[in-house]
């Protein structure tokens, strides 16, 4: 078993700015992730981020992602890059049992950071499980990264950003977004997202759901429904759309099943999709050095995500023994950065799930 | 279904990998996974339900739900949305639960 000064867990914004932190403080950082490319959600976003300047609002996904590991570069020597490797289980002791290939291996880190994110969540209706019933963050990474088509016609679920932004991203490729249905009465994402694809001749459906998937092999068409007050379907109401492809965007849960299994206390927040772990000011977690940050702790966004690892980052680096330079100045400024990016209707839900875990906003 | 054309992202051509699914020759392309080349070939169906043998495609495509587990070079439970195609890879169908052949 191999000793690490720090780990960190997940290559996606969280994980690439607490490990930017971490080495720029003087650190030695062994960075893991199980994907070939490191960027997370990062690595599928062809569109334009919001946000604030210092979260470099107006770049692509993309792009950002490239400011980031370009940020990285220069520390080569004492960063180590782990990609296609899975962290599979954790020991209250902080080590890691990794698996990379058909090789495995046992870490230890003085101190972890946890980035790993979220997953996407499916949706309870009848033949859910047919293939062309497709989470539209997999969908996403096989337009935006593999170049290929998941259909032709596909019926989008939810109106969240990420099923704004994926409708309009499926149109870029060339797929016809037969329409779109949202379970709530009205749309959840931003207006500019929605508006986007209304111009471009999507139908919205707001008190809308799918009932069930039609096909054998594959989806071959979709039956929606008119949903009542208590989100109940409407019998009668029902219409067939064909579509090769269901999308699913109906939100995201934490990925804090290694947390759990080192005994790090986790809190169930709705707003947040599932556990969540109970954090200290400094992003630490019940456990002494170890911290997380990202998805992983509110499903948010990227810019809030970067800011966080950068949290997590200095503050792991400070209990190591490093002197960050300007340490209490740079934190207070990024809860401030945060506070920012959490004002407004928008960050209505964030604000809600992080009253619930004590965490002043 | 490969994107002819697209508004932001560079598609260049690039070298064919060739592979086998199900014993035909099929044909990816490089940085292709092996649930991609197969997307892109049309086969959307990678494994069965365990009980009910119902057909199952991928669904989150980032190694997070264990639907795109097929059989490659014979070992089974491999994530195919996660693991980059490499030529002559034999890519199989995978039934319940799978075996470990010793190899
Ligand atoms: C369609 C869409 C549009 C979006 N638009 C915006 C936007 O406009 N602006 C914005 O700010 N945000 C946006 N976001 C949100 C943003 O992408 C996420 O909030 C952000 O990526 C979260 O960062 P993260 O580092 O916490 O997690 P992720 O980006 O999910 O990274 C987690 C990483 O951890 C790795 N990992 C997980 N488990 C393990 C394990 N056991 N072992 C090894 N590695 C592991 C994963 O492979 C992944 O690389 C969007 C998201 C989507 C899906
Ligand atoms: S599709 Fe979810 S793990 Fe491959």
């Amino acid at each position: 078993m191999q000793n690490k000064e720090a780990i960190v867990i997940g290559g996606g914004p969280a994980g690439l700015t607490a490990a930017f932190e971490l080495l720029q403080a003087g650190a030695s950082v062994c960075l893991i992730d199980r994907n070939e490319r490191l960027g997370g959600q990062l690595t599928k976003q062809t569109h334009m981020f919001f946000g604030s300047e210092k979260q470099y609002a107006s770049h692509r996904g993309i792009d950002i992602l490239e400011i980031l590991t370009n940020a990285l570069g220069k520390y080569g020597n004492k960063l180590e890059i782990l990609t296609q490797t899975t962290v599979v289980g954790m020991y209250r002791d902080k080590v890691l049992a990794c698996v990379k290939g058909d090789k495995f291996f046992k870490l230890k880190g003085e101190k972890i950071v946890f980035a790993t994110g979220a997953s996407e969540k499916a949706l309870p209706f009848e033949n859910n499980d047919l293939p062309g019933v497709y989470a539209a963050g997999a969908v996403q990474t096989l337009m935006n990264e593999y170049g290929i088509k998941p259909g032709e016609k596909v019926l989008m679920v939810g109106s969240g950003n990420i099923g704004l932004i994926v409708s309009y991203q499926l149109m870029q490729a060339g797929v016809e977004v037969v329409g779109l249905v949202e379970a709530a009465d009205r749309i959840g994402g931003y207006l500019v997202h929605a508006s986007k694809i209304k111009r471009l001749g999507v139908d919205i459906l707001t008190k809308t759901s799918v009932k069930r998937a039609i096909g054998k092999e594959s989806v071959e068409a979709a039956e929606i429904w008119d949903l009542d007050e208590q989100w109940q379907g409407i019998e009668g109401t029902e219409r067939t759309l064909e579509v090769d492809t269901i999308c699913v965007a109906v939100g995201l849960a934490p990925l804090t099943e290694l947390l759990q299994q080192m005994g790090v206390k986790v809190q169930y927040v709705r707003e947040f999709g599932g556990n969540v772990p109970v954090l200290d000011e400094n992003y630490q977690t019940s456990v002494e050095g170890v911290y997380a940050c990202g998805d992983l702790v509110n499903i948010e966004e990227a810019s809030s995500a970067m800011v966080e690892g950068r949290i997590a980052g200095i503050n792991a680096a400070r209990s190591l023994g490093y002197d960050v330079e300007n340490a209490d100045f740079r934190i207070k400024a990024l809860h401030h950065e945060l506070k920012d990016l959490r004002g407004g209707p928008p960050g209505d839900k964030v604000r809600k799930g992080l009253k619930k875990l004590g965490v002043a906003t | 279904m490969r994107i002819k054309e697209h508004p932001i992202l560079e598609l260049a051509e690039k070298p064919p990998i060739p592979f086998y699914f199900n014993g035909k020759k099929l044909y990816g392309i490089e940085g292709d996974t092996i649930a991609s080349a197969l997307h892109a070939n049309g086969v959307k169906k990678l494994s069965e339900s365990i009980h009910l043998k119902r057909p199952r495609g991928f669904y989150c495509a980032i190694g997070n739900c264990a639907s795109c587990n097929m059989v490659v070079d014979g070992e089974p439970n491999v994530r195919t949305c996660i693991t980059p195609l490499k030529e002559g890879m034999r890519v199989e169908n995978q039934q319940g639960k799978g075996h470990i052949h010793a190899k």
